[in-house]
């Protein structure tokens, strides 16, 4: 275990030589990539996926994947947008518990169908992906929630807060990345969750609840994308049905996978994955400043992917050879 | 009495092989949803307007016959729609670079080839998951195309071009008459030759396969490649349907094409499954988006049931095989 302790971190010092690497020339090419808006820019761009992503990598560390998390997070923002319509004066705190709760259930029968009819879970969320987004228009009756639709106390979330004016949006997701570390690392049920994700059936030999383990995880990962709807509706200021949050969770899975979490479970850390959705989120800003045009930022990510998956699949090959292990 | 049949079928293995078979969900489904869509409007008891509703899915019913194929053998392939987007998109570049009609779709083919040959390459040497790669693939293959279009719709072809949708031989469209040929070879050679029982069996267990000296990783890469020319052949058909191509066309469509797999009763985890079920899910698939399009239930919303359908069909399916083998 402490060598593979070690192993982590190395890992996690190549993404993050990877990023230094990055802005140095991006800063060499273009020097208004230093400014304070540019870095303003990338810290107001992750957040939103930041959060996903922890609820996405508890998943992944699970040996499971959840593609739908788009869809729910589109259903919590039209949910709250349309609460706000009918009433205005709904306080954050309360309709943070809202959309929690929503992502909280949708996860929740994701977790269930895994679990009680053993399918794989990308099938499944991919029947969800539409599911919900299907659900999305019929509650909207396909229009859009408008900026003028959205309380003052909501966008100014993500705008600023009492403390240097760094914008709450940004502390929030803060915090629940810390509580993410504290429960992964230093946890029980943290360390029931690595234990399920490396091999399932020594688990549940060992004790441990699988299936709770796993509706746990989809149940978390459901709620913070379920929250992320409220971000995105503080940060972006309207909520579309067929625009808000489609395809985002291919950004997400990019920015998990990147940061290290080995995709056959078992493996990944909380800062690993902050990591990787940090390059995402430069890579973002950054290209406008190094002059390539948007279109391109889907092909980069899904390079990405690609590479990172087949660089991960490279690493465990080499770990089973010097194990001694490999023989299939 | 329910009892009574299955005692009885477990007395019987020949007959409850043939009877407890997810294809005769599929039949039923079928018959269940002509019927239910007479009741709702007299035009689906006329065959040409079944016809012409067919016509926009036989893209996806090509890709569907292929991925039973993948499915069958253990693996799957998520990247299909972005597939016929890049091929589509590519095709419609090529032909406005000006290199002429023919050269145009042997390169659309082409690209579609080294798209599939790419995964296949990923998922035998570097034993990648083909799940989650070809989400990966998913990705870049739909981003190349944004990359390549950005926003613009590439039109302009010649006028004998346009229009596969409304060429008929009879009531029959062209697209059609293409799917049932391509699904009766394929079903043929998934039944009858020797390359098709080993696809059953490196889906059964993959080891086995390997050391009864089938050669798993070339059937696979092939597979593969077979896909995506398929996903080739599937955007030029599209172009030709839509006149233009688009970085965005045929989102989504992995729903559907995955549907009708699983509709037609190919088992999630290999090794089972046939042509003929992905065939009748093909027209379930059909009549089901014609009725819901009569009943003016929106596009969008229509999601939530295909959708629904999806879990249902998988979980069904899981739950006979089970059954099947007690």
């Amino acid at each position: 275990m402490t060598v593979f302790d070690k192993f982590l971190r190395i890992r996690e010092l190549g993404i993050f030589s990877i990023i230094v690497v990055f802005v140095i020339v991006a800063a060499i090419i273009d020097p208004r990539f230093m400014t304070i808006d540019s870095w303003r820019a990338v810290f107001l761009a992750i957040p939103l996926i930041l959060v996903m992503a922890m609820g996405q990598m508890m998943v992944i560390i699970c040996r499971h994947v959840d593609i739908s998390i788009g869809s729910i997070l589109a259903f919590s923002a039209i949910v709250i947008g349309l609460l706000f319509i009918q009433f205005p004066g709904l306080s954050l705190w309360l309709s943070l518990l809202i959309t929690a709760f929503v992502g909280l259930v949708m996860g929740l029968i994701n977790g269930f169908i895994v679990t009680r009819f053993n399918v794989h879970s990308i099938i499944v969320t991919l029947g969800t992906l539409s599911l919900y987004r299907g659900l999305v228009f019929i509650v909207s009756g396909g229009r859009q929630i408008d900026r003028n639709d959205i309380p003052e106390h909501v966008v100014s979330f993500s705008q600023t807060s009492f403390l240097f004016s760094i914008p709450a949006i940004l502390i929030f997701s803060a915090l629940i990345v810390i509580v993410t570390h504290l429960v992964m690392r230093h946890s029980v049920l943290g360390r029931e969750i690595y234990a399920t994700g490396s091999n399932p059936v020594a688990a549940h030999l060992k004790g441990i609840n699988v299936t709770k383990v796993t509706l746990f995880c989809f149940g978390v990962c459901g709620m913070l994308a379920g929250v992320a709807g409220l971000f995105y509706a503080s940060r972006f200021g309207y909520v579309n049905p067929g625009v808000t949050g489609v395809g985002i969770e291919f950004i997400v899975i990019a920015g998990v996978i990147i940061g290290g979490t080995s995709i056959t479970g078992g493996s990944g850390s909380v800062l690993g994955t902050f990591l990787g959705i940090l390059l995402l989120g430069i890579i973002n800003v950054a290209l406008p400043v190094l002059n390539i045009p948007g279109e391109f930022q889907k092909a980069i990510y899904g390079l990405i992917i690609v590479v990172a998956l087949a660089l991960d699949q490279l690493i465990i090959y080499r770990m089973k050879k010097l194990s001694g292990g490999l023989n299939a | 009495m329910l009892k009574n049949i299955s005692i009885y079928l477990s007395e019987n293995p020949t007959l409850r092989y043939w009877i407890v078979r997810p294809e005769w969900v599929a039949v039923i489904l079928l018959i269940i949803s002509i019927i239910s869509s007479i009741q709702l409007s007299p035009f689906f008891a006329d065959l040409a307007f079944i016809m012409d509703s067919a016509t926009p899915y036989v893209e996806y019913g090509l890709i569907a016959i292929i991925l039973t194929l993948i499915i069958i053998s253990g693996e799957i392939d998520l990247s299909i729609a972005s597939m016929i987007a890049l091929t589509a998109v590519i095709f419609g570049t090529a032909y406005n670079a000006g290199i002429g009609m023919p050269m145009s779709i042997v390169i659309a083919l082409l690209s579609g080839t080294l798209c599939g040959l790419f995964n296949g390459i990923l998922v035998t040497q570097l034993q990648i998951p083909s799940i989650i790669l070809t989400i990966g693939t998913l990705t870049l293959y739909r981003g190349i195309a944004q990359s390549l279009a950005s926003d613009f719709s590439l039109g302009g072809y010649p006028s004998w071009f346009i229009g596969i949708d409304y060429r008929y031989v009879g009531i029959v469209p062209i697209p059609v008459i293409i799917f049932t040929i391509f699904a009766i070879v394929v079903g043929f050679f998934l039944s009858s030759t020797i390359y098709g029982k080993q696809l059953y069996l490196i889906g059964t267990n993959p080891q086995t396969a390997k050391y009864s000296g089938i050669k798993v990783n070339r059937i696979k890469l092939s597979l593969f490649t077979l896909s995506g020319l398929v996903c080739g052949i599937a955007g030029v058909l599209t172009t030709s349907r839509l006149a233009v191509a688009r970085f965005n066309m045929a989102t989504g469509a992995e729903l559907e094409i995955v549907l009708m797999v699983m509709l037609g009763g190919t088992y999630i985890f290999g090794g089972r499954g046939n042509i003929f079920g992905t065939f009748i899910a093909f027209w379930i698939v059909v009549i089901l988006r014609a009725g819901l399009n009569v009943a003016r239930i929106k596009i969008e919303s229509q999601l939530t049931i295909l959708g629904a359908m999806l879990i249902i069909a998988i979980i069904l399916t899981n739950y006979i095989y089970s059954k099947s083998q007690k």
